[in-house]
């Protein structure tokens, strides 16, 4: 990005004095690279960065662990993205199966499941299809390919969610949140346009921002600076939905990426672990692809492994990780009670890690 | 040829195995007398490693397990500031392997002993059940020169910490390799021999090194801290590392303060001698890239931490890994 200055921006957001914001991120990466950062300690302690339901791996629930360790008990092989391996279902991990000799393998591309696939005819391959909008073009690429080779042995066990009704949902359910760091890379697929209606509704600002210290700085300060107007924004008809993120993001998004998602999957209800039912906010194969899905619908098991465990709290931003009775005490990323320990991306093992 | 037990059995098959490949390669008196033990020549003060080495894959870009077997037990000893001498090495082969594998990487740990200024003078060779891996396990012996005291306790306020290279070039190779990545990167794996020879050579009084292996740069300074309870401020612009391990680290979601290295150690030596060893280091072979990382401060709190400054002036903490850094889906 065009150099910025740093200084003006580091002091507005230092002085802040004005009434307490909460802004809340809603995207891993952002939840990574704040806490990288250490942007966090030098802001106004009246500007209060929330981490939300920003982990696509976090926020699986058992369920799906559970039908993947099932599926694999069978005689599939389960391919999975790297930190999937570490999240709990109702008994175990896939890794914890995988030591007991589960086939399972991580990959950086889900592409790579065709490879292994085809070197082994007699085996079913079950790729565990997580993500938000960012990682769901990724998944209409592989059914391309599935299609065009007709490979026999290959599967999608998904849990995809969208991010708009994910804030919506926030909003609705009494997050107060002040103003959301709307997510980068899925804002590069949905474009600016997608979060207009929710915003609209709630009258909630949304900054698209990028990922570097100054790319957040920026976000953040713009993000600050339309909390502070908004009133104004509001009479003039500005739209609250601002985009600091413009090098690679469009308002209409990536309109090819998004016809391929609505030419495979259609929209249904999905569990997000810790939150519960969010209505519309999942993707399902469409009816003619059901023959490439291996038994997404109705999982909707949500367990607790720790009855004391508060990562949905942490999710609807209502507690930081800190608050969490366990979180550094039972619950570390050697031992993780809850999903946000356990991705890298996840809130908790970000404070953890980075000393928040 | 293709490895089986037969070959592991102590019999006409290992001889065969032993002088072929083995002995061919380490080729020194010592190691050809083929006796139960080496006896070697010493001095008083012994400096002793063990290691095993077990990556998979057994060749990538920029190494296999023999140069990494060597750099590892060397560089263990040349920590202590010992001057490193003699190594022993164990194979566990797998049956199924490939002759022609196992012979190049004998070639390479032979090669690399030689660069290292080390000589193999004893061996061992299991086979076992499997599927054509192979496995080395090495021991070290170094001598000390008296007088010299290079541990992990002596980092005093004040210091500077120097890093010798890059971060992260192993550990995206690894990783690289398996989730077959294809990209520019190679392992550092390399013997630190000339950069610690040439530092005790100018008398630069070193308090404490360390090789950035397994667990990556936090991990290593966060321990070291905690030994010698300090701080250690580091500043994040100058912490190296090759644009191509920055993008693959970005891609999956990982962090080049934590990842493993084979060719990389800090070195913490006093301020005013901070200037000196660093144009040491940068003189000596796989030292060229050094850089002064940060500082080593008194402890602020009750519990020494290792922490970065960060380009916009927040403070990051840094903790030692936790698990195993597992690439992250978006």
């Amino acid at each position: 990005m065009a150099e910025i200055d740093v200084k003006k921006y580091v002091e507005f957001l230092q002085n802040y004095d004005g009434k307490e914001l909460r802004l809340m991120e809603v995207c891993g990466s952002h939840t990574a690279a704040i806490s990288k950062s250490g942007i966090k300690k030098i802001i106004s302690p009246k500007i209060k960065l929330i981490s939300g339901p920003g982990c696509p791996v976090c926020v699986s629930p058992s369920a799906f662990v559970d039908k993947l360790i099932e599926l694999g008990k069978t005689g599939a092989h389960i391919v999975c993205f790297g930190d999937m391996m570490r999240i709990p279902g109702r008994n175990s991990s896939l890794n914890e199966e995988k030591g007991k000799g589960l086939k399972v393998d991580y990959v950086y591309s889900p592409m790579d499941i065709i490879p292994m696939a085809k070197e082994n005819p007699e085996t079913n391959y079950i790729f565990a299809c997580v993500g938000f909008e960012t990682t769901i073009p990724v998944y209409t690429l592989l059914l391309d390919a599935i299609i065009r080779e007709d490979i026999k042995n290959i599967k999608l066990l998904t849990a995809l969610k969208t991010m708009p009704e994910a804030i919506d949902f926030l909003c609705a359910n009494d997050a107060k949140i002040d103003g959301f760091i709307a997510p980068g890379h899925v804002s590069v697929i949905t474009g600016t346009k997608a979060f207009y209606e929710v915003s609209n509704k709630y009258k909630v600002p949304m900054a698209v921002t990028g990922f570097s210290p100054k790319e957040l700085l920026v976000g953040i300060y713009a993000l600050t600076k339309t909390c502070i107007n908004k009133d104004s924004f509001i009479k003039t008809g500005k739209s609250l939905v601002g985009n600091y993120y413009k090098s690679v993001v469009l308002e209409e998004g990536n309109t090819k990426a998004k016809d391929n998602i609505n030419k495979y999957f259609k929209k249904g209800d999905a569990i997000w672990r810790g939150m519960g039912n969010i209505k519309n906010s999942g993707l399902y194969l469409k009816d003619e692809y059901l023959k490439y899905d291996a038994g997404s619908f109705n999982l909707v098991d949500d367990y607790k492994i720790n009855k004391a465990c508060r990562c949905s709290d942490v999710l609807m931003g209502k507690i930081s990780s800190k608050e969490c009775p366990l979180f550094k005490k039972y619950c570390s990323p050697l031992t993780p009670q809850g999903a946000c320990m356990v991705s890298s991306e996840g809130s908790c093992y970000q404070a953890f890690k980075n000393g928040d | 040829m293709i490895i089986t037990m037969a070959h592991g059995s102590g019999g006409a098959f290992t001889s065969e195995l032993i002088d072929e490949i083995f002995i061919k390669e380490f080729d020194n008196e010592t190691v050809k007398e083929l006796e139960d033990c080496a006896v070697i020549p010493g001095s008083k003060k012994i400096a002793m490693t063990t290691d095993s080495f077990v990556v998979k894959p057994i060749e990538y870009p920029g190494g296999d397990i023999g140069r990494l077997c060597i750099c590892g037990t060397v560089n263990d000893l040349l920590m202590r500031g010992a001057k490193a001498k003699y190594i022993t090495c164990g194979f566990i082969i797998e049956e199924g392997a490939d002759s022609e594998t196992l012979k190049r990487i004998v070639h390479s740990m032979a090669e690399t002993a030689k660069e290292a200024g080390v000589i193999i003078v004893a061996g061992d060779t299991k086979v076992i059940d499997g599927n054509g891996g192979i496995m080395i396990n090495t021991a070290g012996v170094g001598f000390v020169e008296e007088g010299l005291d290079i541990n992990s306790r002596n980092l005093t306020a004040g210091d500077l910490v120097i890093l010798s290279g890059n971060l992260g070039d192993h550990h995206a190779t690894i990783l690289g390799s398996r989730m077959n990545i294809t990209n520019s990167i190679k392992s550092d794996n390399a013997p630190l021999t000339d950069i610690v020879s040439n530092l005790l050579k100018e008398k630069i009084n070193i308090h404490t090194m360390r090789d950035v292996t397994r667990g990556g740069l936090a991990t290593v300074l966060t321990e070291l801290s905690r030994s010698s309870r300090v701080d250690i401020k580091l500043k994040e612009d100058k912490i190296p590392v090759s644009n191509a391990v920055r993008d693959f680290c970005g891609l999956l979601g990982l962090d080049p303060l934590y990842m493993g290295n084979e060719g990389k150690c800090i070195i913490v030596v006093p301020k005013n001698e901070a200037g000196k060893a660093l144009e040491v280091i940068r003189n000596s072979k796989y030292g060229e890239n050094a850089v002064i990382i940060g500082e080593v401060k008194e402890m602020a709190e009750d519990k020494a931490c290792v922490y970065i400054e960060t380009e916009i002036g927040g403070k990051r903490i840094l903790d030692v890994l936790q698990g195993e850094g597992l690439p992250r889906i978006c």
